[in-house]
C-alpha cells in the first residue's frame, strides 16, 4: 500500500494547526485528524462561532482564528470526529469515526494531542457538579453554558484565567479558594529575572489578578484539607481549611484546577520513550529540539511533548514540520535551519516563564497523596487506601498495583489515576516505573475491529 | 523485604512459583520467593484464566492424566486459598466449549479429543455438536459457527485474583516474598546447598532451590546443570467494557471475567521477546468473537495486550531435579493456572520424595536428549 | 427529585433541537454535546456506577469516561463526544450496560 500522505498529524490544536500549515505551504500532503467536530484544540475550541469572542477570550481569539483560517491551505486534508486509537511502528494510524475504523499511513506522523488537567483529588471529587475548570471552559466555549455561583478551587494560571472569563461573561464565581501560599511565590521569585522575555504574559497574569480583586470575589488563600459532600438540596458543600481555620461554602458547582499534564497514552502505546519531569510532576516523552522521538518517523509537539502553553505549541508544531519537511527532502537542511530561527526564538521567549510558573504553582503534595477514603481510579472505583494496602502486601510497581486492585483497568486507561498511583508508590518508597499503555487507547467496538480483519496493513519492515 | 538465608528458595514469583511456594509452606518448609521486577515479562499478569482439559495431552498420555488430576484437584485448592485469604477466586468448572468456524479445524479437533479419550478412558468425556445443534443449545450463536465441542470438566478462574491470593497466602503461611530482585548467578555453596547472587551483589544461601522463573529460567537453569531451553510464544488478548449480564457460555477463546468484561484470546505467534499487541491479531480475535456471538459486535474493546507463553521444546511441562546439582529443581510449563492445583500438592510430594510422590519421570528434561539422540 | 441545572439558563433562541432525556422533552442548542444538553437541563447524575455512586460529566473532553449514557439505544456512549440531533433519545444508565437488543419494534 502506498503512503497517501507525507505527514499525518494527530490533534488540531495550536501545534497541529501550525505544523499542518507549515508542511502544506511547502507542498507536503498532510492529513490532520482531530477527535472534536472542529479545529482549535481545547484552547481555541469552537472559536469561530463565539459571539463577543474577543471581549471574553482576549487575544487568544485572534490567534486562534488566524490558525484556523490557514487550514484552508491546499494540501491539507481534514478529518474531524476522528478518534485515533493506535499508531504502530509501521506508522499505520488507526482512527475511528461513526463505528468505522480507517487505516492511514504516511512516512511521518506528528502527535499534537495536547494536555489534560491533572486530576485534583479529595473526598467527594467524583460527585456530580465537581469538574475541572477546563471542563467549564469547554462548556462556556462550545455551548455558552455558564456555571451558576461556581466555587473555584486550586491554583495555577488557568484557574485565574477562567475566573476572569466568568467575570467578563457575567457569571462571576462565588468564591476563589486558592491553595497558593506566599512561600511559593517567594520561592519562585528567583526565577523571575529569566522570565523577563515573557513580560507580556507576566503582566497579563498581574492584570487578571487585579480583575478578580476588582470584581470583589471572595477569596481564601493557603487553603487545604478539601472535602465535598452533597447537601439535602443536591448542592455541594466544600469544607476546607484556610490559613488553618475551618471553612465551608455551599454552591451548585465546584471547579477545580491543579495544573495540566501532557496526554501521553497514544505515544506510550506506540513505544515512545518517556521520562518523569520532577518539576512539573508529570510523565513526558523524550524528544529532541525538533520534536523527534526515539521512533523513526514519529515526532511530538505542543503540550503533549511537555507543558509549555499555546505559544510554545505553535512554535514547536512549526519546528517539527520543518524537520519533517527536511527529512522528506521537501526542503534542504539549510532551508530548514533558516526557516526555523524565528520559531526557536519565539519558543525560547515563551518558555522563559516556565521555571517561574512551575515553582509558583507546584502541585501540592496533599492533593497528590489523597486520604485513604478518596477514590483514585474513577473507572474502577478504587480508593487510595486500597492502593496503599496493595503496596503493603507487596505490590512492587504500577503494574502490580494495577493487576492487584484494578486501578487503571477501566475505559479511561489510567489517564485519571496513573499520576496519583505514581505519587502514592513514590511515597511508599516503591519503584515507580512508567505505566504501560496499550492500544486501543480509546475504546473501539468489536464489530469495528472485526471489519479490519479483511484489511491489509503495513507490516514493520 | 530483607532476604535471609532460607531452607528452600523459589526463584520466580508468578503463579507457578507461588503455587509451589504455597505447597512447600503447607508441607512445613521455610520458604523464600524471589519475585523479579515489575517490568519483567510476566505470563501470570497477562493470561486467560482457563482451568482446561480439552485437547490437553492428546499426543502425550502422561500430560493428559496430569491435567485431568489438576482439574480434579482445583475445588479443594481454591477452597484452601479462600479459607486463608477470605477472598474469592471466582472458580467456575461447569463446562466449556471450543467453537469452530472452519469445518476442517472442527474435524481435526474431533480427532484430537478422541485421542485424548483413548488415554483417559472414563476419566474424560466430550460432545461434538454441529452448527445447528449448538445454535439450538445456545441461542445467539452466529451462522458462521460450523461446530463446537463441549467438555463438562472445563472451567475458568480469575487469574489475577489467583496471583494475588497466592501471594497473600504465602505471606500468611510465613513465607518471605522478595520483590524487585533478580537472581543473577547460582553456584554450589561450600559444603552443601546453593549460593545465590541477587542483583549482582548480595549473596544468600539456600539448601534447595526451585527454578520457576518462566522465560527467566533459561540462563539460571544452565548454571545448575539443566539443559532445557524454553522459548517465548506470544498470545494476544482483548478485554471489552463490562457487561451487566452473563454470557451464556464459556469457551477457550471467549470468556466473561467475573467483573463483567469479555476476554477474547487464543492467538499463537512466534515473535521472540516482544509482547506488543499486533493489529492483525486484534482484528483476528475480534472477528472470531463476532463470528461466534454476533451481539458482541456492539461491545467496546478497552484494551489489548500481548503476553509471552513459556514453551518447552515439546510444549509439555518440565519437572526435573538437576543431575549435577542435586537439590536444584526446574519447574516450567505454560499452563500455570490449570496446573496450579497440583503444583501446590502432588508436585511437593515429588520434591520432598514422600511415599505419595507421583511418578513424574515422563516430565524429566532427559526426554529432550533421548529424542535428539534417537534422531541422529 | 430532580436537581436544578448547575448552569445559568441560556438566552432563548429560535434555533433549538428537541430531544428526550429519560422520556422528558428537552430543548438543546445546535452544537451542544449530549453532555452539555444534559447539564443545561438538570444537575442530576448522568449515571450510577455498578456500586451505585452518582456520576456526571467530568472532563468534557473525552478523557474520563464518566459521562456514559444511552443514546438512541446505544449504551456507554460518551455524552461529551456526541453532538445532539433532532429527536435523539437519551437515557441515564444504572450500573453496567447490557447487550444491545436488536430493534424489534418494541421493548
Amino acid at each position: 500500500m502506498a503512503n497517501e500522505f507525507d505527514l499525518i498529524i494527530v490533534g488540531a490544536g495550536p501545534a497541529g494547526m501550525s505544523a499542518a500549515y507549515t508542511a502544506a505551504k511547502n507542498k507536503a500532503k498532510v492529513l490532520l485528524l482531530d477527535e472534536q467536530p472542529y479545529a482549535g484544540g481545547q484552547i481555541f475550541r469552537n472559536i469561530e462561532s463565539q459571539v463577543n469572542g474577543e471581549s471574553i477570550y482576549g487575544d487568544e481569539y485572534e490567534t486562534g482564528k488566524a490558525l484556523i483560517n490557514r487550514l484552508g491551505t491546499q494540501g491539507i486534508s481534514l478529518e474531524f470526529r476522528a478518534s485515533v486509537w493506535r499508531i504502530d511502528e509501521a506508522r499505520n494510524v488507526l482512527w475511528s469515526r461513526d463505528e468505522v475504523s480507517h487505516i492511514s499511513t504516511a512516512r511521518h506522523v506528528l502527535l499534537t494531542g495536547g494536555a489534560q488537567e491533572r486530576p485534583m483529588l479529595f473526598p467527594g471529587w467524583t460527585l456530580p457538579g465537581v469538574m475541572p475548570v477546563g471542563a467549564a471552559q469547554i462548556l462556556m466555549k462550545s455551548s455558552g453554558l455558564l456555571p451558576r455561583d461556581a466555587v473555584l478551587v486550586g491554583s495555577g494560571p488557568l484557574l485565574y484565567w477562567v475566573a476572569v472569563q466568568l467575570i467578563r461573561a457575567g457569571a462571576p464565581p462565588k468564591a476563589l479558594v486558592d491553595t497558593q501560599t506566599p512561600a511559593m511565590y517567594l520561592k519562585a521569585l528567583k526565577h523571575l529575572p529569566q522570565a523577563l522575555p515573557a513580560m507580556v504574559t507576566l503582566l497579563k497574569g498581574v492584570r487578571y489578578l487585579q480583575e478578580i480583586r476588582a470584581a470583589k470575589i471572595k477569596r481564601f488563600s493557603r487553603s487545604s484539607d478539601f472535602a465535598v459532600t452533597e447537601t439535602d438540596h443536591n448542592e455541594l458543600c466544600l469544607s476546607f481549611k484556610s490559613k488553618g481555620f475551618a471553612q465551608q461554602i455551599t454552591a451548585p458547582i465546584i471547579l477545580t484546577h491543579h495544573g495540566i499534564i501532557p496526554a501521553t497514552n497514544l505515544a506510550r502505546s506506540a513505544g515512545v520513550k518517556h521520562e518523569w519531569n520532577e518539576q512539573q510532576q508529570c510523565i513526558q516523552p523524550v524528544v529532541d529540539g525538533w520534536g523527534q522521538t526515539n521512533i523513526s518517523g514519529l515526532h511530538i509537539a505542543g503540550d503533549s511533548a511537555g507543558i509549555g502553553g499555546a505559544e510554545v505549541a505553535q512554535a514547536s508544531g512549526q519546528l517539527a514540520a520543518l524537520n519533517i519537511l527536511c527529512l522528506s527532502s521537501y526542503i534542504s537542511k539549510l532551508e530548514r535551519d533558516t526557516a526555523s530561527r524565528k520559531a526557536f526564538t519565539k519558543r525560547r521567549r515563551a518558555m522563559s516563564i516556565r521555571a517561574f510558573l512551575d515553582v509558583a504553582y507546584t502541585p501540592l503534595a496533599e492533593l497528590q497523596l489523597p486520604s485513604n477514603e478518596t477514590i483514585v481510579c474513577r473507572c474502577e472505583e478504587v480508593t487510595a487506601g486500597e492502593i496503599r494496602r496493595s503496596v503493603e502486601q507487596g505490590a512492587d510497581g504500577p503494574r502490580q498495583v494495577k493487576t492487584t486492585v484494578r486501578a487503571g483497568m477501566g475505559p479511561c486507561q489510567g489517564r485519571l489515576c496513573d499520576p496519583t498511583v505514581r505519587t502514592i508508590l513514590a511515597s511508599c518508597q516503591v519503584p515507580t516505573s512508567l505505566p504501560n499503555a496499550r492500544s486501543p487507547v480509546k475504546p473501539v467496538k468489536l464489530g469495528e475491529l472485526a471489519a479490519l480483519s479483511n484489511s491489509t496493513f503495513h507490516n514493520h519492515d | 523485604m530483607f532476604l535471609e538465608n532460607s531452607e528452600i528458595t523459589v526463584i520466580g514469583g508468578g503463579i507457578v512459583g507461588l503455587s509451589v511456594a504455597f505447597g512447600l509452606l503447607k508441607a512445613g518448609h521455610s520458604v523464600a520467593v524471589i519475585e523479579g521486577l515489575d517490568t519483567d515479562f510476566s505470563a501470570s499478569r497477562g493470561n486467560f484464566g482457563l482451568v482446561w482439559m480439552q485437547g490437553k495431552g492428546s499426543g502425550y498420555a502422561p500430560y493428559a492424566h496430569w491435567t485431568r488430576d489438576a482439574v480434579a484437584a482445583w475445588p479443594s485448592f481454591s477452597e484452601q486459598l479462600h479459607q486463608i485469604t477470605g477472598d474469592e477466586l471466582s472458580l467456575n468448572q461447569t463446562g466449556g466449549f471450543e467453537f469452530f468456524t472452519e469445518a476442517s479445524e472442527f474435524d481435526a479437533f474431533g480427532d484430537t479429543l478422541r485421542e485424548q479419550h483413548v488415554h483417559l478412558g472414563n476419566r474424560f468425556s466430550f460432545e461434538l455438536l454441529d452448527g445447528d445443534q449448538v445454535r439450538r443449545l445456545l441461542p445467539g450463536l452466529g451462522p458462521n459457527v460450523v461446530g463446537a465441542s463441549f467438555c463438562e470438566l472445563d472451567g475458568h478462574v480469575n487469574p489475577l485474583k489467583l496471583l494475588s491470593m497466592l501471594k497473600s497466602s504465602v505471606v500468611a503461611l510465613g513465607g518471605t516474598i522478595v520483590s524487585g530482585a533478580k537472581v543473577t548467578h547460582i553456584e554450589k555453596a561450600p559444603g552443601a546447598g546453593f549460593q545465590l547472587s541477587i542483583n549482582h551483589s548480595k549473596t544468600v544461601q539456600s539448601n534447595r532451590i526451585i527454578l520457576c522463573a518462566g522465560l527467566g529460567s533459561s540462563t539460571l537453569a544452565e548454571q545448575v546443570g539443566f539443559k532445557t531451553q524454553v522459548a517465548p510464544q506470544r498470545g494476544e488478548l482483548l478485554i471489552t467494557e463490562k457487561l451487566g449480564e452473563r454470557l451464556p457460555f464459556l469457551s477457550s477463546t471467549i470468556r466473561q471475567v467475573n467483573e463483567g468484561g469479555i476476554q477474547i484470546g487464543g492467538t499463537q505467534a512466534d515473535a521472540g521477546y516482544n509482547d506488543d499487541e499486533s493489529l492483525s491479531a486484534i482484528a483476528q480475535l475480534a472477528k472470531h468473537a463476532v463470528d461466534v456471538f454476533p451481539a458482541l459486535a456492539d461491545l467496546r474493546v478497552i484494551r489489548s495486550w500481548g503476553a509471552l507463553r513459556v514453551m518447552s521444546p515439546d510444549g509439555y511441562p518440565v519437572y526435573s531435579q538437576s543431575q549435577t546439582h542435586p537439590g536444584a529443581y526446574l519447574v516450567s510449563c505454560h499452563s500455570g493456572v490449570t496446573l496450579a492445583s497440583l503444583h501446590a500438592t502432588a508436585l511437593i510430594d515429588w520434591i520432598d520424595d514422600t511415599p505419595n510422590a507421583p511418578d513424574l519421570e515422563a516430565f524429566d528434561e532427559h526426554r529432550f536428549s533421548v529424542q535428539s539422540s534417537a534422531q541422529h | 427529585m430532580s436537581t436544578a441545572s448547575r448552569f445559568k439558563a441560556r438566552p432563548s433562541t429560535n434555533h433549538f433541537i428537541s430531544l428526550t432525556i429519560d422520556g422528558q422533552s428537552v430543548l438543546a442548542k445546535p452544537g451542544d454535546s449530549v453532555a452539555a444538553a444534559m447539564l443545561a437541563y438538570s444537575g442530576d447524575a448522568m449515571r450510577h456506577t455498578v456500586k451505585g455512586s452518582p456520576r456526571a460529566a467530568y472532563c468534557m473532553m473525552g478523557v474520563c469516561f464518566d459521562c456514559l449514557v444511552e443514546v438512541d439505544g446505544y449504551p456507554n456512549t460518551q455524552a461529551c463526544m456526541v453532538q445532539v440531533k433532532e429527536g435523539m433519545v437519551i437515557r441515564r444508565q444504572q450500573g453496567l450496560r447490557k447487550l444491545k437488543k436488536e430493534p424489534t419494534g418494541g421493548e
